[in-house]
């Protein structure tokens, strides 16, 4: 069978479980329909907190960049795993202990005021609605590359199983949906990952295998790719490029921004008791460690892979993955110096650096395209990052199937976060915006109606961020971290540990947050983005990184200003009390 | 009442220990040795990698899911002890 008609098969297969597993788990109840009647095995929850959190960004983008970042990559790894060391010791067991339905809940609550309530809704949507921007990007790339159907199609497709099993199922149909998307998404990451592993140093275990000597030279892998690297003018792969100082603070934003993401902190509100929200956080980690530490495995292969079977090699003879993603426009090659070979070098080969494609064919039969030349550097190629894990079981030129199957775990990667973000979106909207601040009265049939309701709205807009993406979609993932870091876990923090921050406190604290790495970001990405570089920033720090500052001047302004302002209520005293007892 | 009183301070106090200590190993195991030290760790061969890179690419990792499951570990007993004393 063809890569395609298999590819067919694969997705057609995991999208029918899917289905059938949400028809299988209707909710009936908003406590189903929000946290799945709390009555989530911690195992369970593990593995569905591990699909919802690992995105189209994990599955796809995620060993791409680092194998083009080499040491400096570990900003994601650490920084998209420490953050559940945060979640399951500051804050997962509190608010499983609070037992409301969602974020804004306990914010509106803790700091008695519905303004509180309402600026954490704001913050809410919009880390949310960043994020699905990302994932209907992944979306379309694997149904453009694999399927062969236009984006704005595969689009339309993923929206509609998405709504299928959101709007029926809920959290309920969500949560075990997601767990069979684990099971598809971590098995379609690792078979590839063990077979580049055992092509090129004969060790099975990627995670021993990146480390491991060469199969027919007696040479370590990482060696023999930092030789590599330097012949060509690059910065060994092991060695750090970023200022120690950024990488800290891009870390730690990304550390803080994931203990503050709404839609993984809702997971805990699943689980039956206090106890089972640890073990959830524990075992989410391991699920999700399982792919992290197989992700430097993959960049690093993909990179020596890349760099052996394309690197001074003609265009005529190039591999045919290098002229496929060449077709769908996220590699271009051209000729610098006229000798009909590739070459890498470092720095971008074309200014602007995203290829704009020509309709005609150069002098070897390559895209031509518009871009100027890059003078100040011999690099030829143009590869965008996102393609790496894509394409890496055809660098490595494995079987077919395995090529469909990475195909189906990245549409599960991308669908089953998609789907955990619009919940949590469509909850705060019929939750707390219509139920608990502007129309306390409806039943709960009737707020069962508008969760749904708010479901569709959400789903079509994300649909629409797929069809006509706002062309940010990857400097944005910047905001969704910052943001939650610098917003939304300064307020659940404070909340629990300290009794002092009172409404006052939390509300200014927010709102200084938010607007400080707002600004920093908007300046530096969208209004200047000719003065995005080091010695122009705030002591280095870059945009991405701006929210771990954002945090602590959240942490300062709320302490500040609840010095100055009344005491908080007894009442509040109490229920703090309340969440700190098992 | 008092006496329970006193036991919620207690097991908040306990709670916040452990709480420090481990959050302390998390910050050495990622920022200490993947970030801050990673230069000095990377003179170091473990197994065919730099030290300090294996640190910020795996072993922080490893560290961060063994962190949650000795909290897990600690807090099951402390909330024992914690019933147990209530029973009392």
């Amino acid at each position: 069978m063809s890569i395609q008609s298999l590819t067919y098969l694969f997705v057609g297969i995991s999208f029918g479980l899917y289905i059938f597993i949400a028809i299988k788990s209707r909710a009936g109840s908003t406590h189903e329909f929000y946290i799945a009647g709390k009555g989530v095995h911690p195992v369970a929850n593990g593995m569905a907190t591990a699909a919802d959190w690992m995105s189209a960004a994990s599955f796809i983008s995620m060993a791409g960049l680092i194998s083009f970042m080499g040491r400096d990559g570990a900003v994601y790894l650490m920084g998209w795993t420490g953050g559940y060391v945060l979640l399951a010791l500051l804050l997962a067991p509190y608010l499983r202990k609070f037992g409301q339905y969602t974020v804004p809940d306990f914010i509106g609550t803790r700091y008695y005021s519905n303004t509180a309530r309402v600026v954490a809704v704001l913050c809410l949507i919009i880390v949310s609605f960043t994020y699905v921007a990302g994932q209907m990007r992944g979306v379309g790339i694997v149904f453009s590359r694999f399927l062969e159907v236009e984006i704005e199609t595969g689009v339309i497709i993923g929206m509609g199983i998405v709504f299928f099993y959101a709007v029926l199922g809920g959290m309920k149909g969500i949560t075990y949906t997601q767990v069979a998307q684990y099971c598809v998404l971590i098995f379609a990451y690792l078979v590839p990952a063990i077979f580049i592993s055992i092509l090129i140093t004969g060790n099975p275990i990627p995670q021993f295998g990146f480390g491991d000597r060469l199969i027919d030279q007696d040479i370590y892998l990482l060696e023999k790719l930092d030789l590599i690297m330097t012949d060509i003018g690059f910065k060994p792969y092991t060695s750090g490029l970023k200022e120690t100082i950024d990488v800290f603070c891009i870390t730690a934003a990304l550390m803080l921004g994931t203990a503050g993401l709404p839609h993984v902190i809702v997971r805990f509100f699943t689980v039956p008791d206090v106890a089972s929200a640890r073990r959830s956080a524990g075992y989410a980690l391991i699920f999700i460690a399982i792919l992290y530490t197989t992700a430097p495995a993959v960049s690093t292969f993909a990179r020596y892979n890349l760099l052996e079977s394309t690197h001074d090699v003609s265009y005529q003879e190039a591999p045919q993955w290098f002229k496929n993603w060449e077709d769908i426009g996220l590699i271009a090659w051209r000729d610098k110096n006229n000798d009909g070979l590739i070459q890498y070098a470092s720095g971008n080969a074309f200014d602007p650096v995203k290829p704009k494609y020509l309709d005609s064919k150069g002098e070897f039969g390559e895209r031509v395209i518009a871009n100027n030349s890059q003078a100040s550097s011999g690099n030829e190629v143009y590869i965008d990052r996102d393609i790496m894990v894509l394409a890496n079981p055809e660098i490595a030129e494995l079987p077919p199937w395995i090529i469909a199957l990475v195909a189906a775990g990245a549409l599960a990667a991308a669908l089953s976060t998609a789907a955990g973000l619009l919940l949590v979106i469509s909850a705060s909207v019929s939750h707390d915006l219509i139920k608990k601040t502007f129309a306390t009265n409806i039943t709960e049939k009737k707020e069962l109606l508008y969760a749904r309701f708010s479901v569709l709205i959400a789903v079509i807009i994300a649909g629409l961020f797929g069809i006509y993406p706002p062309g940010f979609v990857a400097q944005v993932v910047a905001f969704a971290f910052g943001l939650a870091a610098a917003t939304l876990f300064p307020a659940l923090l404070l909340g629990i540990f300290t009794k002092k921050i009172n409404k006052e406190g939390a509300i200014s604290g927010m709102l200084a947050g938010l607007i400080f790495t707002l600004t920093y970001i908007v300046y530096f990405k969208f209004m200047h983005p000719e003065l995005n570089f080091s010695s122009n920033w705030l002591w280095g720090i870059s945009p991405e990184g701006i929210g771990t500052i954002g945090m602590v001047i959240n942490i300062s302004v709320s302490l500040i200003v609840s010095l100055v302002t009344r005491k908080t209520p007894d009442e509040i005293r109490d229920l703090v009390d309340q969440i700190r007892q098992p | 009442m008092t006496n329970s009183n006193g036991n919620v301070d207690q097991y908040w106090k306990k709670n916040i220990q452990i709480v420090t200590i481990l959050l302390s190993i998390w910050f050495l195991a990622s920022f200490g040795f993947g970030i801050i030290f990673v230069n000095h760790l990377d003179q170091i061969n473990f197994f065919g990698f730099k030290l300090g890179f294996w640190f910020a690419q795996q072993g922080s990792i490893l560290i961060f899911v063994a962190i949650i499951f000795i909290y897990i570990r600690l807090m099951k007993k402390l909330d024992q002890d914690f019933k147990e004393e209530i029973d009392d």
